[in-house]
C-alpha cells in the first residue's frame, strides 16, 4: 500500500525528540501460581512535541497500561520513558489525564472541579479562575459555572474533566478513551473541541482509542497495537491537512488512512 | 417524585390513623383496664393534663440527647478519619472498638453513674457511649469507599496526603458520616433514657419510671410518644442538614 513507517526505528540523531519510550515492558504477576501475563512486550515510540499520537487497538491490547506508566500511576517492568529528556518514574505535575469517565466530583461546581488542579498544585488565584472561565467559554460551558456534575450530560461532564486536565497548561496531555462512552454525534463534537483546545494549550497530546475514525480524525501519529502480548504493529503517519472539519471525514483520503489503520488491526485484509 | 408527592404524606399518616384506630377498637372492643392499657384518647387526655411537665422534662432528655451526639460526633470522626488513614492504629484498635460495642450499654450504666455521679454527666456519657459507634463505623466506610478514580486524579497531580485527605476522602465519606449520624441520633435518645432510668429525678424517662410506679400508665404513655416524637425531630433535624447540604445531590457516591 503506502509508506509506512517501520515501528523500530532507530532514534534518530540531531534534537531529541520530546517524549521518548523505549523498549517499555509491563508484566503483571501471574494469578494463583499461573505465568505472569505479559501487558505490553518491549514497545518503543517516539511523540514529536506539539503533535497528538493515538494509541489505537483492540482492548486488553496494553495500550492503556501504556498510557497510565506514561503518567506515572502505573510502574513499568522494564525500559525507559523520557519526556523532554526528563525521566519518567512518577507522576508529573506538567502533565494532565484525562480518564475514561468525567470522574468529576459531585460536591463540587463545575468551576470548583476545574479548578481542583490549581489548587492541588497551590495555584488557586485570580489568573487561574479567570483561566477556568475562559476554558468555559471555549467549550460552551460559561453558563454552567455554578452547576453540579449531575445537571450535566455525559458530554458536558467530559468537557468540564477537560478543562480541568488543561487549566495548568500541562506539556503532555493524556486521555485514556476519554470519548468512549459518548454518543457519536458527541463524540463529533468533541474531536472540534479537543483540537480547539490544543490549538490554544499548544499541549502535546496522546490519546488512546480503540475508534479507528476517531484516530485517523484526530491523530499526527496513528500506533497500531496488536494485541497479546501488547505491542506496537504499525505507526502510521495522517499527513491529512489542518484544520480538520467534520467533511473530511466523507474524503477519499480520510477512508484510505482508515483502511491502513484496519488492516494495522487486522481487521481489513 | 413530585407527581406522587402528596403519597408520600398520606400513606404514612393512613398507617398511623390504621393503628390508633385498632388500638382504640381493641381497648374498648376487650374492655381493657386502664392500668394496663389506656385508650388513644385517655393517652392524649393525659398529655394535655400535663403537658407542662411533660415540655420540662422533654427539654431536659432533649438537650442530654443533643449533646451526648455531638460529643459522639466529635469524638467519633477524627477517631474514624485516624482508624481509615491508618493501617497501625486500625489494628491496634479496630478490635477494641467491636469488642466495646458488643458490651450493652445498659449493663454499662450503672457504673457510668458511680463514676460520674447522678447528674447530666452521666447522661452524656451513657448517650455518648450509644452514639459513639454507628459514627465511627459509617464514617471509617465512607473514608474507605473513596471512588478510586478521584485518587488517582489525586496521584496524577501528586497531591499530598492532607490535600488527599481534606479534599477527596472526607467530602466523599460525608454522606456516610450523615446516614451514621442519623441512626446514632436517635439511638443518642435511647442512652439519654436508660441514664434516666438508672438514676435521675428529671427527664421523660424519670417522667415515665414516675407514672409507671404510680399506676399512672396513660401519662406514661404520653411520656413514651412524647420519646418518639423526640426521636423522630431529632432524625428529622439531621435529615434536614443532609438536604440542606445538597451533597452528593442526584447522583450515587460511585461514579457510573
Amino acid at each position: 500500500m503506502q509508506q509506512v513507517e517501520s515501528v523500530a526505528r532507530p532514534s534518530s540523531a540531531g534534537s531529541a525528540p520530546f517524549g521518548v519510550v523505549e523498549n517499555v515492558t509491563k508484566t503483571f504477576p501471574g494469578q494463583r501460581r499461573g505465568p505472569p501475563f505479559v501487558a505490553i512486550e518491549t514497545v518503543s515510540l517516539t511523540v514529536e512535541e506539539g503533535e497528538l499520537v493515538s494509541l489505537l487497538g483492540p482492548s486488553g491490547c496494553g495500550k492503556t497500561t501504556l498510557l497510565r506508566i506514561v503518567a506515572g500511576l502505573e510502574r513499568k517492568t522494564s525500559g525507559t520513558i523520557r519526556i523532554r529528556g526528563r525521566e519518567i518514574v512518577e507522576p508529573q505535575r506538567d502533565f494532565g489525564f484525562v480518564f475514561q469517565s468525567p470522574n468529576l466530583m459531585p460536591w463540587r461546581t463545575v468551576l470548583d472541579n476545574i479548578l481542583f488542579t490549581m489548587e492541588i498544585l497551590g495555584r488557586r488565584d485570580r489568573a487561574a479562575v479567570a483561566r477556568a472561565h475562559e476554558l468555559l467559554e471555549l467549550v460552551g460551558l460559561d453558563a454552567f459555572s455554578k452547576s453540579r456534575p449531575h445537571q450535566l450530560s455525559g458530554g458536558m461532564k467530559q468537557r468540564v474533566s477537560l478543562c480541568r486536565a488543561v487549566i495548568h497548561q500541562p506539556a503532555l496531555l493524556l486521555m485514556d478513551e476519554p470519548f468512549g462512552a459518548l454518543d457519536e454525534l458527541t463524540r463529533m463534537e468533541m474531536h472540534d473541541l479537543l483540537k480547539s483546545i490544543q490549538r490554544v494549550t499548544r499541549a502535546t497530546v496522546m490519546f488512546v482509542t480503540h475508534s479507528i475514525s476517531e484516530a485517523v480524525y484526530l491523530s499526527d501519529h496513528i500506533l497500531v497495537f496488536s494485541k497479546r502480548p501488547g505491542r506496537i504493529a504499525e505507526r502510521i503517519a495522517v499527513d491529512l491537512p489542518h484544520p480538520r472539519t467534520a467533511g473530511l471525514r466523507y474524503t477519499d483520503a480520510f477512508t484510505e488512512f482508515e483502511h491502513r489503520a484496519g488492516a494495522a488491526l487486522g481487521i481489513v485484509k | 417524585m413530585t407527581t406522587f408527592g402528596w403519597q408520600r404524606i398520606v400513606y404514612p399518616a393512613l398507617g398511623v390513623i390504621l393503628l390508633l384506630a385498632a388500638w382504640h377498637l381493641y381497648v374498648v372492643q376487650f374492655k381493657v383496664p386502664v392500668v394496663v392499657l389506656p385508650s388513644p384518647m385517655q393517652v392524649l387526655n393525659a398529655a394535655l393534663r400535663e403537658r407542662g411537665a411533660l415540655m420540662t422534662h422533654g427539654l431536659v432528655t432533649l438537650k442530654e440527647s443533643v449533646y451526648g451526639f455531638a460529643l459522639a460526633f466529635v469524638l467519633g470522626v477524627p477517631i474514624a478519619v485516624a482508624v481509615a488513614q491508618s493501617r497501625v492504629l486500625n489494628l491496634t484498635f479496630s478490635p477494641l472498638l467491636v469488642a466495646m460495642q458488643s458490651v450493652p450499654k445498659v449493663a454499662l450504666a450503672p457504673i457510668v453513674l458511680v463514676w460520674v455521679g447522678t447528674g447530666i454527666e452521666s447522661k452524656l456519657v451513657i448517650a455518648l457511649l450509644v452514639a459513639f459507634f454507628p459514627i465511627v463505623v459509617d464514617t471509617v466506610a465512607g473514608m474507605r469507599a473513596t471512588p478510586r478514580e478521584f485518587l488517582e486524579l489525586a496521584h496524577s497531580l501528586r497531591a499530598s496526603r492532607w490535600q488527599i485527605l481534606t479534599k477527596i476522602q472526607f467530602p466523599a465519606a460525608v454522606p456516610f458520616v450523615i446516614a451514621g449520624s442519623k441512626v446514632a441520633v436517635t439511638l443518642a435518645v435511647i442512652g439519654a433514657v436508660i441514664g434516666e432510668f438508672v438514676g435521675s429525678n428529671e427527664g421523660l424517662g424519670n417522667l415515665l419510671l414516675v407514672a409507671n410506679s404510680q399506676l399512672d400508665t396513660p401519662l406514661a404513655f404520653a411520656a413514651l410518644f412524647a420519646l418518639a416524637i423526640l426521636g423522630i425531630a431529632l432524625y428529622g433535624a439531621v435529615a434536614l442538614l443532609e438536604y440542606v447540604l445538597d451533597l452528593w445531590s442526584g447522583e450515587s457516591p460511585l461514579p457510573h
